[in-house]
């Protein structure tokens, strides 16, 4: 299985990055940890004419930020580098959590948070975090660069807001100070395969109750889903067992669910709810 | 179509100037041009990891990458882990623990502990079991492989101390 | 001290550590590179061909005066349907070659098979059992016009009326999906013509080289002498590389035909889709059973799914055959009422994978003694109990017979060893908090080490089962074995060394194992059906005896001893007693040097040819699990093996066969399956799709052994390959059965994926929050 042939370019600069991607747009790709597109082309359901290659590209690595303040990843930040997060607080411990979900340890050593995002496939755990956290990107192109909010990012199974001739160059998350807990849940046939469903709750819990809360599931359907409105549920109620199973029957109502070889609808349905619970009991213990 | 690229690359401490079209995997190129054959194809998708070798001592997937990504960096493949005749630690501890059968998966293994080892030399068994399920093994049920990184580990740690 | 029971580490290992192993990609450098173009169809007819205006490229047309790959029983149920090596007319399974092109490199052979458009006017294709069993089905095949390729059947004389006097009868539908033995290298071959020769050398990751240079030569209509096959370092095979493909005598042809070296390395989406695929059976079961337990009679209706064409040389008549026939195991009863049909579709062919019928039909029995106990109000084990074989030599209804084992034995020790009413404690606590324990019991036989007598009743139009080796002592005392086995990653040439050393006291070191090379080797039936100890070791074992025996007699001459005396062992012949020794070294170089003073032929040179009827090993699995009834997950916590293979030659090695198995048979339970849609194209064409176990699903075995010596085997050692694929399914299922007792729900189809065990809990109502 080797790949169709290709043009290949390796820009050192942003700039010349979104001026080569221009030129080349109609059948050009931009390579970042090639863990998703280099398999796609050495079974050929990817035959870009050229590549870009944005690993020489400094400018695109590296986090800054904290917790308090929120966070700032250069789209070529590789997977990685969230094993050990280069800051502390609920965001780093929601990162680290996460990460190791993604595929496997040798994946995660290239692949990048970026190169994830822009792939968008449903069942990519950092596209749920960009979604439920309601991250902001920033797209770069030679007309400069503009800002996407997540709600409007993903559009579907491989599908983003980006046109042909974009980069998405940064990811902004935004603040989550102390008193956020997190809790993740993913079901997969085994470890680091495809999730078959996943949830990522955060919650800020006081006094005995929920005050506020960040719901969304992935690997559902087409995109990952925040769901705000079992959000504003969660409000205001106690953080237990029956609220969990009330939230989850509310996820699964919101959310049309796709069927696939691994998982019939009925199937996923029922999973989409267990991960919720799970999911939110963790942010809760 | 396009035309060749002159690279050099460094694979365990030696350069290797090749010339390669950019579709040429790192993997086919290590095979294939570098003579280096011990680097074994099993997916080419990069779900197996008989493909694996290190990147400036990061495991990756030799499959996934491209000839042409690759230079610049430290490349290690199975064949530099051997100090001459005398084999390194995990490459005795699979020997001895019958950690291998057909021994086609058994270069990406060896490279996936080499590398995970190497950032973290204090694995504890369910770091290591977690860590090795990265790689396919269709002979051995993992057991002996397991065992072995396990026996390996504690001989590396004990020369470091 | 002997070389027998130790667990030496591998000759074989230094140089597969070092990265320097020998696989057949390894031979590729330089080549050119074939590639096929495949039907997307699953069945159609063939229109045209169109071609591009430059390159090579080679359709059926082309290929004047070649065969069809025709495996052949002789039985009357049986239909021959031979397989084209690039068809002409018509395609009957998704991912059928249909032309070849060859290029400079890999991907320049892909650019160009790209450029070859095959039109093909699709028919409904004919995809399971039920779709080709109906009446009025079309044809797969019009040699075939029932769609069955074999059949067969059978009636004791008292069935009927044991089944009419049963207390009980126990019925069971049970299925399992279509799988892949998925070696971690796929098929791939390296066909060099030697100008000044004639000859063409195929290298190619295969299991029995000798038979692949057979049925090339007979398709090509060549003579064997002009072809050389040689099994390199083969990366797994577990009987997917047993069988001959089409593509390696496409290769063949192709070398002859251009006069040069082709090489054609196959990636893993087509080993897939177009190498061999296996366990797609449905068995339905009717147990007659007595009030106490005991079974009486069984009545089986089994169907395989053996696709689109009958392999080479073991036939399509390999799994329907065998399940018919060992669908007993290691149970007593006496009256047994059998169909067995080999059913033909529009799929990828069905070859041996590891285990062959038997992961089906010890799932089968296995979960009928779960069922009767239960509808019985039996204890499950007691039902075992009643019904194990325990005196032998067992004569089974269809005339199968099994020498000394210990199928009851094994089951004691492992239910001692697990402690189950420890287990029932821990589950009733568990149960209490919300959590399913579950443990599942298999117990079976494994047959082993079969020559000629058993192929032969089968009718085989080729029947294997000998082996030679060829053993010789150069001058310098170093030993030399050449065998017709074709071990890939068995250890075998560890094994063998091990033997060899035993008996003509040399070190294991001192011994070389050749193997793979048919211009080196006798003609043999390379490794598979946990074969090569038994056969090929019981022929190393009479050639080492052999060259004991010479060595001895040259002892006696030199030492001036009484040759009944003359002990070998670590590099020495000596006489107990006295301080007379000499190097073996030395005994060698005189049998060569010092010919005419010794008085006989010159030279060390024994040869050894053994073929057994066969033997059973046999094992009891016990498998602990937990299972997440929200999600259907499975997780296994414990596996325990009793394992009975006779003498054990190398346990690290054995052991290691052990953990293999189990692994795979894990898989098959839980995690593998090949999913065709209703279109028949194929869904799960990669990694990400069909899911072999990792090393987090597969937990440590605790692996007991029992050795019964059978008269069978003249090493005593049984073999062993294939035991854990066998007993693993049925253990791994009957636990899961077992952690869903509560809610009555059945468990008869592998694999149990998540999928299938929340809509088993769907069906009977219990929820997803339960």
């Amino acid at each position: 299985m080797k790949p169709a042939a290709f043009a290949y370019l390796a820009p050192k600069t942003l700039a010349d990055a979104v001026a080569m991607l221009d030129r080349v747009q109609d059948d050009g790709k931009v390579l970042a940890g090639g863990q998703s597109l280099v398999p796609a082309m050495n079974f050929r359901l990817a035959r870009p004419g050229a590549l870009v290659d944005l690993n020489g590209v400094a400018e695109l690595a590296g986090v800054t930020g904290d917790s308090s303040r929120g966070i700032s990843i250069g789209a070529l930040t590789r997977h990685a580098a969230f094993h050990a997060p280069p800051f502390e607080g609920p965001l780093a411990d929601l990162m680290a959590k996460v990460v190791r979900n993604i595929a496997h340890y040798p994946i995660r050593q290239r692949g990048t948070f970026g190169g994830s995002l822009s792939h968008a496939d449903p069942a990519s755990e950092w596209c749920l975090v960009a979604a439920t956290l309601g991250a902001t990107m920033h797209l770069s192109s030679t007309a400069g660069t503009r800002t996407v909010p997540a709600a409007e990012f993903f559009q579907g199974t491989f599908t983003t807001a980006l046109a042909p001739n974009e980069i998405l160059v940064r990811i902004d998350l935004p603040p989550l100070p102390a008193g956020w807990r997190s809790g993740f849940y993913e079901f997969s046939r085994r470890k680091g395969d495809f999730a078959l469903a996943m949830a990522l709750a955060v919650l800020r819990t006081e006094g005995g109750a929920i005050r506020e809360a960040r719901l969304g599931v992935g690997g559902v359907s087409d995109r990952p889903h925040r769901l705000d409105a079992v959000e504003a549920f969660l409000a205001g109620k106690a953080p237990d067992a029956a609220t969990f199973a009330e939230a989850a029957e509310m996820a699964r109502g919101a959310v049309r669910v796709t069927a696939d070889i691994h998982a019939s609808e009925a199937f996923r349905s029922d999973l989409l709810g267990t991960v919720v619970r799970r999911a939110l009991a963790e942010a809760a213990a | 179509m396009p035309d060749k690229i002159a690279i050099t690359l460094e694979v365990n401490g030696k350069a290797y100037p090749v010339t390669v079209e950019p579709r040429r995997t790192l993997a086919d190129v290590l095979r294939e041009d570098c003579g280096l054959t011990g680097t074994h194809l099993g997916c080419e998708h990069g779900v197996c990891g008989a493909c694996t070798v290190l990147a400036d001592g990061r495991p990756v997937r030799a499959c996934l990458m491209f000839g042409v990504q690759a230079e610049g960096k430290a490349i290690r493949t199975v064949e530099g882990l051997a100090d001459g005749d005398e084999l390194h630690p995990l490459q005795q501890a699979f020997w001895e623990n019958h950690g291998l059968q057909c021994g086609f998966c058994t270069p990406g293994f060896l490279m996936l502990a080499a590398g995970a080892l190497g950032e973290n030399p204090d694995m504890d068994d369910e770091d290591i079991r977690d860590v090795l399920s990265s790689n396919l093994c269709r002979c051995t049920g993992y057991q002996n492989i397991v065992k072995a990184v396990r026996i390996a580990a504690a001989e590396m740690r004990a020369r470091r101390a | 001290m002997s070389w027998i029971g130790r667990a030496l580490p591998r000759l074989e290992d230094p140089s597969l550590l070092k990265g320097l192993g020998n696989y057949v990609s390894d031979h590729a450098r330089g080549a050119m590179h074939a590639a096929f173009v495949r039907s997307t169809v699953a069945a159609g007819d063939i229109l045209g061909i169109e071609r591009p205006d430059e390159g090579l490229v080679f359709t059926g047309a082309d290929l004047d005066g070649v065969g069809r790959i025709t495996a052949v029983l002789h039985r009357p149920d049986y239909r021959a349907v031979g397989q084209p090596l690039l068809p002409v007319d018509r395609v009957v399974f998704p991912g059928q070659a249909v032309a070849v092109v060859v290029a400079a490199d890999a991907a320049a052979a892909e650019d160009l098979a790209e450029q070859v458009f095959l039109d093909i006017e699709p028919v409904d294709p004919i995809l399971d059992f039920d779709a080709a069993l109906a009446p009025g089905a079309r044809a797969v095949h019009p040699e075939a016009p029932e769609n069955v390729l074999v059949e067969g059947r059978m009636e004791t004389p008292g069935f009927a009326e044991a089944m009419a006097a049963a207390h009980a009868v126990v019925e069971l539908d049970l299925r399992s999906g279509r799988q892949s033995a998925m070696p971690m290298e796929p098929r791939g071959g390296v066909a060099s013509y030697d100008a000044a020769t004639g000859r063409v050398t195929l290298v190619a990751s295969v299991q029995m080289p000798h038979m692949l240079r057979t049925g090339i030569a007979d398709v090509l209509g060549i003579p064997e002498a002009d072809l050389r096959v040689v099994a390199p370092d083969v990366g797994g095979a577990f009987g997917q590389k047993m069988s001959l493909f089409p593509e390696y005598a496409v290769l063949v042809w192709l070398a002859r035909r251009l006069r040069t070296r082709v090489a054609w390395i196959e990636d893993r989406r087509e080993n897939f889709l177009a190498s061999a695929h296996s366990r797609d059976q449905a068995f339905t079961v009717r147990g007659a059973f007595a009030a106490d337990g005991e079974l009486l009679a069984l009545e089986a209706d089994l169907r395989s799914n053996v696709g689109a064409y009958s392999c080479y040389p073991v036939t399509c008549g390999v799994e329907p055959l065998m399940a018919f026939g060992e669908l007993p195991g290691p149970y007593r009863f006496a009256q047994y009422k059998a169909r067995s049909r080999g059913v033909t579709t529009n799929t990828c062919m069905m070859a041996p994978y590891r285990g062959v019928a038997r992961p089906m039909l010890t799932f089968t029995m296995e979960r009928l003694m779960e069922k009767a106990a239960l509808q019985l109000g039996l204890d499950a084990i007691d039902v075992r109990r009643r019904n194990l074989i325990t005196s032998f030599p067992h004569r089974s209804p269809t005339g199968v017979v099994y020498d000394e084992g210990s199928y009851l034995e094994a089951m004691e020790a492992a239910v001692a060893h697990v402690d189950i009413p420890a287990f029932r404690a821990r589950q009733a606590r568990a149960r209490g908090e919300g959590r399913h324990l579950g443990l599942g019991v298999s117990v079976f036989s494994e047959r082993t080490g079969y020559g000629t007598p058993v192929f032969a009743q089968r009718m085989m139009g080729i029947v294997p089962g000998y082996e030679t080796v060829d053993l010789a002592m150069d001058p310098s005392g170093n030993v030399e074995i050449r065998i017709g086995a074709s071990p890939h990653g068995q250890g075998l040439k560890t094994s063998l060394a091990q033997i060899v050393s035993d008996e003509i006291g040399v070190t294991p070191d001192k011994v070389r194992v050749i193997s793979g090379d048919t211009d080196a080797t006798p003609y043999g039936w390379g490794t598979f059906a946990s074969r090569s100890i038994v056969i090929s070791g019981g022929a190393t074992k009479l050639a080492a005896e052999a060259t004991a025996t010479k060595l001895r007699k040259i002892a006696a001459m030199l030492m001036e001893a009484d040759e009944a005396s003359v002990t070998l062992a670590d590099g020495f012949a000596r006489v107990p007693g006295t301080n007379k020794a000499m190097p073996i070294a030395e005994l060698a170089r005189a049998a060569y040097h010092q010919s005419r003073q010794l008085g006989m032929p010159a030279g060390i040179r024994e040869t050894g040819f053994y073929d057994p009827a066969g033997t059973f090993s046999n094992a009891c699995h016990i498998c602990e699990v937990e299972v997440d009834i929200e999600t259907g997950g499975v997780r296994i916590t414990r596996f325990v093996v009793v394992e009975d293979a006779g003498v054990v030659i190398n346990p690290m090695i054995v052991d290691g066969q052990i953990a293999g198995g189990v692994a795979q048979g894990i898989g098959n339970a839980l995690l593998e399956e090949l999913i065709y849609d209703e279109d028949g194209n194929l869904l799960t064409t990669s990694l990400a799709d069909y899911l072999p176990p990792t090393a987090v699903e597969v937990p440590d075995l605790e692996i007991i052994h029992m050795v019964t010596i059978s008269p069978e085997s003249i090493t005593k050692a049984k073999g062993v390959g294939e035991g854990g694929t066998i007993g693993a399914p049925a253990a791994v299922i009957n636990a899961v059965a077992d952690a869903l007792a509560p809610f009555g729900v059945e468990m008869n189809v592998m694999p149990a994926t998540p999928e299938r065990i929340r809509a088993a809990l769907r069906n009977a109502k219990v929820a997803a929050d339960a």
